[in-house]
């Protein structure tokens, strides 16, 4: 048991500190860091400076760019990013659809898609979840019939993430109405220029514009853009899920937030003195950091065991991860808000009164408190919610 | 003890529940936006506005029960209309210090309708402190100067007139030496800027420079402020309290609803253990908050602050614990319809929030009842 990294994994680690901090635009981190909304401009300069230096895309197979690194590497790779507060690379493209691509994909898929979706020339949304299918996925309705070569899509598709801004959508669709449930389900890349697709933007309770609904109506898919084999499409979207075991606890996300908590603590006033200087303050701060520790710890143990992990075994650890990392995401949050206090419960407009030029009487940074509160209640509800993830560890695992 | 409410209670609940189920906000409803002076004038017209002023001042001598019944369905139809500022917080300011003169000018102009007020006391520095006062006041003549910047003024941006608490004596967080003017919120040094607040309400920020308020606008005692603030802001937090709790039962009532009609695998989600637990659970919280509504509205008017102030404290302490896990339970247990704008249950979320950080969050009222000695007599 030794928990210290070697003198090689600090050099790596020390060298890509160095690289967030000088390559990545600050005021990009910035935003990141304050939970501010980021535009599509700072999510694609940030992928692009990262693929530039071949390090967009870490976890794809080393013929398609990837990196032969151990999983002590991917883990601090992942931990350093989040830390620095760099965009992750953007989900869909990296972890999603560029791995279901390279393991299932036709050499022409790889071809055309691979590079393209490393550089994020091309944006990609997922289209798994309907009104109808949520937790309940195996469930989707959107239907794509085989006829002259094609597929021919209809249906609804709801909560793509920034699919306003996406060039492509990799769908689940029903290709076999008979079959049992999981069974009729094939992996569909769609041109979401293609005739008969409308967006319509749903805005979320934080007045932020991230989701869609997507409607296809008789869209025209050449049968070329099916991955791997048809009503297969169940099988690619397990692997799909169960990929990026390490990054989905964010701890170096919450971890930042709550280095942050701490800062703006030691600057807020309060009673006769700082926030900071408040015992039932830090010791809040305190239990979550406790909690991050155990998580991280836990996180690290996953990473080493990965060695030597059989995969055909029920293994809780993306649950626990899920599970505790978001709860403890959510807790940061909730702590900003705490620091910012009374001072949040503005949402001011961005232009000020003609003339007005008074100090504001809330800091800068407290409008941003609550909104990202409330935003991050998805964490818990997306990507397999947190009662689903229990339902997992509860079956599979524990056999009950 | 008697928790009922008497028959004139229960007709004014009826009343005020009926007018709230024509007038519920949804936000998330496409359409025009509500027009916030007809509101306004339906409010007076119900006499709602009158609640807690005596009949001789025009009122109908309601109580705090009565205006627990007001917020609480208030609460429920999430209405935006400056009924805490105006008539709890401006009203209980004249009622419980104004000089006869002074409720003789205003409070018949909060009935019909046509005062709004705003209580503008939060400062940069000041956090929960009321008595973290910098706000300057100066006597000049027959008159005094106010210099200053306040912020996150409920219903400030638009208020009539504003009762602002300004030093005119000792340091930054004495007790002693501030004192409440009543300002005419179009005086001239008043400059406000008005925002909406993360739940959809009005607030301001308020900037006093040089605005000359004459003496006869000094609300009770000239350095002796600091109680009938104290009083009033009680008052004020058993109306929030009862805002929290229609909030609360209506976000609970949604999500039980939503359990029995959503489906998923074959069955509805509600048909799931594990998520009646947590309904159940939220329940619990929000009896929970109810009693301590109750408790808070028996205890706003009582004059001991010794009495009053752990026990308001302790009701705003319990009501926010139950409001932050009814919110969050609720949006969880919807799944995502609850993170959009387009449904109503995030609405409710924001509201319990913002109310959570309004004159106090958990950790500053469990403080008070901690510094009083407690709830519990030792034995
Ligand atoms: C902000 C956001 C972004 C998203 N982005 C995307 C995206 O880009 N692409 C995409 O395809 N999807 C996306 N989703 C959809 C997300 O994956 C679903 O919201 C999620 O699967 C839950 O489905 P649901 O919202 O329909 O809730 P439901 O499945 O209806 O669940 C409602 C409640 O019931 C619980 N529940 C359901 N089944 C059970 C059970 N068997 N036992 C116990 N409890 C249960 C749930 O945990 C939840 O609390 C996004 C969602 C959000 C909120």
């Amino acid at each position: 048991m030794e928990l210290r990294f070697t003198p090689e994994e600090i050099a790596f680690r020390d060298d890509l500190r160095r690289f967030f901090r000088e390559k990545i635009p600050a005021e990009i981190r910035r935003k990141v860091a304050e939970g501010r909304h980021l535009e599509k401009e700072d999510i694609v300069t940030s992928q692009r400076i990262l693929n530039a230096a071949g390090l967009a895309t870490p976890n794809w197979p080393v013929a398609w760019g990837g990196k032969d690194w151990t999983p002590v590497q991917r883990y601090i790779f992942t931990e350093e990013m989040q830390r620095a507060a760099v965009p992750l690379p953007l989900q869909f493209n990296v972890f999603m659809v560029g791995p279901v691509i390279a393991a299932f994909g036709s050499e022409e898929q790889k071809k055309k898609f691979l590079p393209a979706t490393a550089n994020l020339d091309i944006w990609w949304c997922q289209g798994f979840s309907e009104p109808g299918a949520g937790s309940d996925l195996a469930s989707l309705k959107t239907r794509a019939d085989k006829k002259d070569g094609k597929y021919i899509v209809s249906g609804q598709k709801a909560w793509t993430t920034l699919g306003q801004h996406a060039d492509w959508i990799f769908c689940l669709v029903r290709t076999d109405r008979e079959a049992k449930k999981q069974r009729g389900i094939s992996f569909l890349l769609i041109d979401m220029k293609s005739p008969g697709i409308t967006v319509r933007p749903v805005i979320t309770i934080d007045g932020g514009h991230e989701v869609n609904e997507v409607f296809f109506d008789d869209v025209e898919v050449p049968a070329e853009n099916l991955v791997g084999e048809e009503n297969k499409g169940w099988d690619y979207a397990k692997f799909l899920l169960a990929n990026e075991r390490t990054g989905i606890a964010r701890i170096g996300l919450s971890k930042q937030r709550l280095a942050r908590a701490k800062r703006l603590a030691r600057e807020t006033e309060s009673g006769d003195g700082m926030l900071w200087d408040d015992p039932d303050f830090r010791r809040r701060v305190a239990e979550i950091e406790v909690g991050l520790k155990a998580l991280e710890i836990t996180q690290m143990r996953v990473v080493a065991n990965q060695r030597h992990r059989d995969s055909d075994k029920p293994d809780p650890a993306s649950s626990i991860l899920k599970i505790k990392g978001s709860e403890l995401q959510q807790a940061t949050t909730e702590l900003l808000l705490e620091v910012a206090g009374p001072y949040a419960i503005p949402a001011p407009e961005h232009d000020q009164p003609e003339g007005w030029n008074e100090p504001a009487v809330a800091p800068a940074w407290a409008d941003a408190a609550a909104p990202l509160y409330f935003n991050y209640r998805k964490v818990s509800i997306y990507g397999g919610s947190n009662e689903i993830q229990r339902n997992i560890i509860a079956k599979a695992f524990l056999g009950l | 003890m008697d928790f009922d409410l008497t028959e004139e209670q229960r007709l004014l609940k009826e009343s005020i529940d009926r007018f709230v189920a024509d007038n519920a906000r949804d936000p998330g409803a496409h359409g025009a936006a509500p027009d916030d002076k007809a509101l306004w004038s339906s409010i007076a017209e119900l006499g709602l506005l009158a609640i807690p002023f005596s009949e001789e001042e025009g009122g109908i001598g309601g109580g705090p029960v009565e205006t627990m019944i007001v917020m609480e369905a208030l609460g429920r139809g999430l209405i935006n209309a400056p009924y805490l500022p105006t008539v709890v917080l401006g009203g209980g300011f004249l009622r419980l210090g104004g000089s006869e003169a002074q409720r003789q000018e205003f409070i018949p102009q909060i009935v019909d309708g046509s005062l709004t007020m705003a209580f503008a006391q939060l400062e940069k520095q000041s956090r929960y402190d009321l008595h973290d006062v910098t706000t300057n006041a100066k006597r000049d003549g027959d008159s005094y100067v106010l210099d200053g910047r306040k912020g996150v003024v409920l219903g400030g941006d638009t208020a009539d007139l504003l009762v602002v608490t300004a030093r005119t004596s000792g340091a930054r967080r004495d007790e002693k030496g501030i004192t409440l003017f009543l300002v005419d919120g179009n005086a001239e040094g008043v400059s406000r800027r008005g925002m909406p607040s993360q739940d959809g309400q009005r607030v301001a920020e308020i900037s006093f420079d040089n605005v000359r308020v004459p003496a006869g606008r000094v609300l009770g005692a000239v350095d002796g402020g600091l109680p009938l603030a104290t009083h009033v802001v009680d008052v004020a937090l058993a109306a929030l309290c009862a805002d929290s709790l229609g909030a609360m039962e209506e976000l609970h009532r949604l999500t039980v609803d939503y359990l029995k009609t959503r489906q998923q695998f074959g069955v509805a989600i509600g048909s799931f253990q594990a998520l009646q637990h947590r309904a159940a659970d939220m329940l619990v919280a929000v009896e929970q908050a109810r009693s301590m509504a109750m408790y808070a509205a028996m205890m706003a008017e009582e004059s001991d602050a010794a009495e009053r102030r752990p026990a308001i404290a302790a009701a705003k302490a319990q009501v926010n614990r139950s409001a932050r896990s009814v919110g969050q339970e609720a949006v969880q247990l919807h799944g995502g319809i609850a993170m959009t704008w387009e449904y109503k249950a995030g609405h409710y979320f924001k509201r319990l929030t913002t109310a959570e950080l309004m004159f106090g969050d958990t950790d500053h009222h469990l403080r008070a009842v901690m510094e009083a000695g407690g709830l519990v007599e030792e034995v």
